[in-house]
Order: C-alpha cells, then structure tokens, then sequence
C-alpha cells in the first residue's frame, strides 16, 4: 500500500520518510510457527486427498453427510457414526473474481484473476462443500449452479493437502 | 438476596505434553462432554457461552470464531476472553447475577504442544519500541522479578527451590499431572541456568488440555447436581505494562484481585479461613509472592512456611496438592481452570490420594504470564 496516496487530513507520515529513516523504524519480522494437531478428521481427509479421494463423516442422527468431516456433530451434540466417500464433483454455491492476490496486493497486468468458489459436493449434504478455486474457465464464464470436477495433482506430486486438488473446471454438457 | 452461582459440572482432559490424537476441537469436546454429563445438560439449554482464547497462541486471528463446534454453542450467545479462565469465569458468574442467564457455560483450553516457537510469541508481549529492540528474553523479566524479590529479602533462593520440590512431588498423586517427579533443592539450583536466579527447573513446563465448567443460578442448582460447589467471590485486576516503573518485588495486581475475592466472598482473615490454595508458580518464586500478596502469609513467610511443611498437602495451608504449573503444567489461559478443576475436586472430596480432608474453603489463582501482571482471583467452597 502506498500512504502518499491517503489524505489524512493532517500532515502524513509518507512512506518515504520511513526508507530515508527521517522517522525512527524498526524492522522485527514475528518468527510465529504453528504444528496443528489435526485430530482424526482431518487427519483422515487429508490422506484420503493422497489417495485422490473425497471422504465425509455421517451423522446418523441428522442424517448429514458432512464435509470437511468432523467426529462430532455440532447440531446434534453427539459423535458421528460412520465414514463416506462422496464424489469430486459438485456445484458452485458461489463464487468471486479477485484482481487481488492473498495479501490483497493488486495481480500482475495480463494475469488471470483467481477464482475462489464454495462447490457443493456431490454426495455430501445439501450446503456442504469444499472452499477451493476454479481454473480452466474465464471469468465471465462461471456461474452460480455450474457442475464442476476436481483435477488432481499427479498421484506421485500429492502431499495429503488441500491443494492436491489444484482446481476445480466446470463439466462439459 | 443476591443471586449464588454454583458449579454444576465440570469436564476435563488429562493434562499433557503433547496431544497429537485430538485437535483443539476434540480436546474440547472431550471436556464438555464430561462437563455436559455430569450437569445433566445439554447445549440446548445453556443460555450463553464463554470461551477463553488468545490468538497468538492459538495461530488463528479472531480465534473466537473457532470456539463454538465443540461447545455445541452454534448459533448460540457465545463470548471469548483474551485472558485466563478465571477471567472468563469471572464474566460467567456476572452473566448469571444479572438473573437474565441460568446456565452459562465456560472454557478453555491450552494446545501448547502446537505452538512451535513460544519464547519468541511471548517476545511479542513486549513492548516493540521500547523494549523488543534490546533483543532479550521475556524470561528476563521474571530474573529481573526474582532477583529484586530475592534482594528485598522476602524468601532464600532455597525456598523458592523448595516450591519446585514440593509441587512436582504433589503431582505424583495426581493422575491428570504430566510433570510429577521426586527431586531435591540441589536439582532446581544446579538446573540449566535461563534468566538468573530463574534456572530451568524453576519454571513450569508447558503443557496441553481443556476444561469446561457448567455454572447455574442457585434457583436451580439442585436440579442439575446434588454436590455444587458454590463461587462465593471473584475479583481480577491488572498493574501497568511498563517494564521500567512496575513495582517488581510485589505482586500488586494479585493482592487486589484477592482482597475483591475476598470483598463478595465476605471473607476477613484469609489466612484462617482459607483451607487450601491453587496459586500460580509459573515461576518458582511467584508462588511465595502470590501467596503474600493474598494475605495468606505475612510479607516475608511464605518461604520460611514452605521449608516448614506449612503448605505441603498435610500442613494447616496445602498449597497447589494438584502439582500447580511445576508440576501439572502450564497451561497459558486454562492454568486458571485446572486451579478451579483441583478445587471442584477438592472440596467435593473427590481429590483421591491427594484429597485434602476437610477441606471446605478454597482460592484458585491466575496470573497471566510473563511479562504480564494481570491477576484474576475465585474463592470457592462446598
Ligand atoms: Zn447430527
């Protein structure tokens, strides 16, 4: 972000000042590193994306087919009961076009916007689904309600991340 | 007449270094199942949720939003405290004086085993322009602590030595406990030293687990537990953060936080009427400071009361029967819990080996950690 570009009413720090060290800066860059337990769950849905599969957790109470999968149900209170696969296809939910990269810095010019989109999981409950990304599609193209299909890492590049996944295309037909 | 607030359940993990079946998820669950039970409740009938959580430590900004699923708290009144779980305890208790909330549920949980670099996250607790550019260890606070209650002659380096011994020996009756061991004062003052006079040993090793309790209104105390233990006071407070004018030899924060514990609870004389104590040792020498500043002892006698057995498990104050941080662990914002958990235990008579009989009046302590000077306080009785 450039300041220069803010009125503030007052007169701003530009970012200048700081690179000419006109103003005391201090630079200390937060060594904060994280091992997550992912507890059963994940655990399991991840090694099943190695596999190139898609596993849910079932509810038999509610009846929801749930996913990503958890070993309790949050509506009804209780453990789950069983494992399911579901398909890796589905339907998007929503979706956005973002001319803006992760740390909202703008995309290079020429570069494709990313595509994030909530997809519906074939299988799996109504509303449940995958947070991912679209590729193999123009922007203009997408819509809410298009049937799409994971494409997989090859099986030899997956780590057991949500990423081996690398997109979702839409279905032709 | 004032509304009472009773614990009518209380669930709990075993206390560890490291969790690596469950996520911070199924640690919870695992908790508030238990707690759930023992009430005879279900999350359909809390009325609100209170959660304890810090982001730095957790790895997630907003960490709040992560706490509902295992509560059962979906679409449900749910709050989160940035502090320790008596603090959280503390706005439990108010949400039921207000007599608009019945049950209210409280949590926390300490995934310390997944926080990879947490001398450099309690770095960040410093101030960054004043302090975090001299580039040394927050641990420095607490020698910088020890050194001036050392010098002021409040206890021997001996006796804050034999804190260590006696709370990591405690934790050997405690099954929960993941520190215990049997150790002499020659091994904490010959421990590896970190920040002297703080040596290794003299500080508690962290540890994992969660701990969810079950509050209700005393009008219907009795339909959910026929053993309640009632919160007849709760206090908190806070010094200032600066590390170049707070009073480094006594624990200020501490002793306000007791004397408005003491204030609700309607209590006079401490020291007489306390029957046991859970305080916060996170730092050998805290426990004697803590103990003090609680009026539990005169300035000056709570090491000499140590060495003399006073707040061993037998002695007239026991002092930390669970193991406290030396020997349980700590537990960064649940520490605060597993002082209620002991209590709850405690004066339920359900402590085991390491029951404290007689026991009907009891303090829980919380300090929120180096460089921090943030108290909270929770009497409790049968
Ligand atoms: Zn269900």
């Amino acid at each position: 972000m450039e300041l220069e570009k803010f009125e503030l009413g007052a007169t701003p720090l530009k970012e200048s000042a700081m690179k000419d060290g006109k103003v005391l800066t201090l630079h200390k860059k937060p060594n904060l590193k994280y091992a997550w337990d992912n507890g059963p769950a994940i655990d399991r849905y991840l090694a099943e994306l190695k596999k190139g599969r898609i596993i849910a957790r079932k509810c038999n109470k509610c009846r929801r087919i749930m996913i990503p999968p958890r070993m309790f149900c949050e509506l009804c209170w209780r453990p789950t009961d069983e494992w399911v696969y579901v398909e890796d296809t589905g339907v998007v939910n929503t979706f956005s076009i973002c001319y803006v990269n992760w740390d909202a810095s703008r995309i290079k010019k020429g570069d494709k916007p990313h595509l994030p989109a909530v997809i519906e999981i074939d299988g799996a409950s109504d509303g449940m689904g995958i947070l991912h990304v679209l590729g193999e599609v123009e922007p203009d193209k997408v819509k809410i309600g298009m049937k799409v299909k994971a494409v997989w890492k090859k099986p030899e590049e997956r780590e057991g991340a949500i990423t081996d996944i690398l997109y979702f295309k839409p279905m032709r037909g | 007449m004032r509304e009472k607030v009773a614990i009518a359940g209380i669930g709990y993990t075993a206390f560890t270094s490291v969790s690596p079946g469950s996520s911070y998820r199924e640690l919870t669950y695992e908790a508030a199942v238990k707690a759930y039970e023992e009430a005879g409740i279900e999350p359909k009938d809390v009325d609100s949720f209170v959660c304890t959580s810090e982001d730095m430590l957790e790895g997630y900004s907003i960490s709040d939003e992560y706490c509902n699923d295992q509560l059962g708290a979906v679409l449900k009144p749910v709050q989160t405290i940035p502090g320790d779980f008596l603090h959280s305890l503390a706005v439990g208790v108010m949400h039921i004086l207000t007599e608009k909330f019945d049950i209210v549920v409280v949590q926390a949980l300490s995934k310390a085993s997944n926080m990879k670099t947490i001398p450099e996250m309690v770095n960040f607790a410093m101030d960054p322009v004043l302090n975090r550019p001299l580039d040394i260890t927050a641990y420095a606070v607490a020698g910088l602590e020890m050194n001036r209650f050392l010098e002021e002659g409040k206890a021997t380096r001996e006796q804050c030595a034999t804190v260590v011994v006696k709370n990591k020996a405690n934790a050997l009756a405690n099954p929960s406990a993941g520190y215990g061991a049997r150790i002499t004062v020659d091994h904490v003052l010959e421990s590896e030293p970190v920040a002297e006079p703080v040596r290794l040993l003299d500080i508690a090793p962290y540890a994992d687990g969660a701990v969810v309790v079950v509050l209700c209104a005393e009008k219907i105390a009795a339909s959910l537990t026929d053993k309640p233990v009632w919160i007849n006071g709760i206090g908190w407070s806070s010094d200032s953060p600066t590390l170049e004018s707070r009073d480094w030899t006594d624990a200020v924060a501490v002793r306000l936080a007791g004397d408005m514990a003491y204030r609700m609870a309607g209590i006079r004389c401490p020291a007489k009427e306390i029957d046991l104590a859970e305080i916060n040792d996170e730092i050998s020498f805290k426990e004697l400071q803590h103990l003090e500043a609680l009026r539990l002892f005169e300035p000056g006698q709570a090491g000499r009361a140590t060495e003399d057995g006073v707040t061993s498990p037998q002695g007239k104050l026991p002092v930390n029967v669970s193991g406290g941080g030396l020997g349980v662990g700590h537990l960064f914002e649940c520490s605060g819990a597993q002082k209620v958990l002991e209590l709850v235990l405690q004066l339920r008579g359900e402590a085991g080996a390491r029951q404290v009989l007689g026991a009907r009046v009891g303090l829980a302590q919380a300090w929120r950690g180096i460089p921090t000077t943030s108290a909270a306080v929770a009497i409790l009785s049968a």
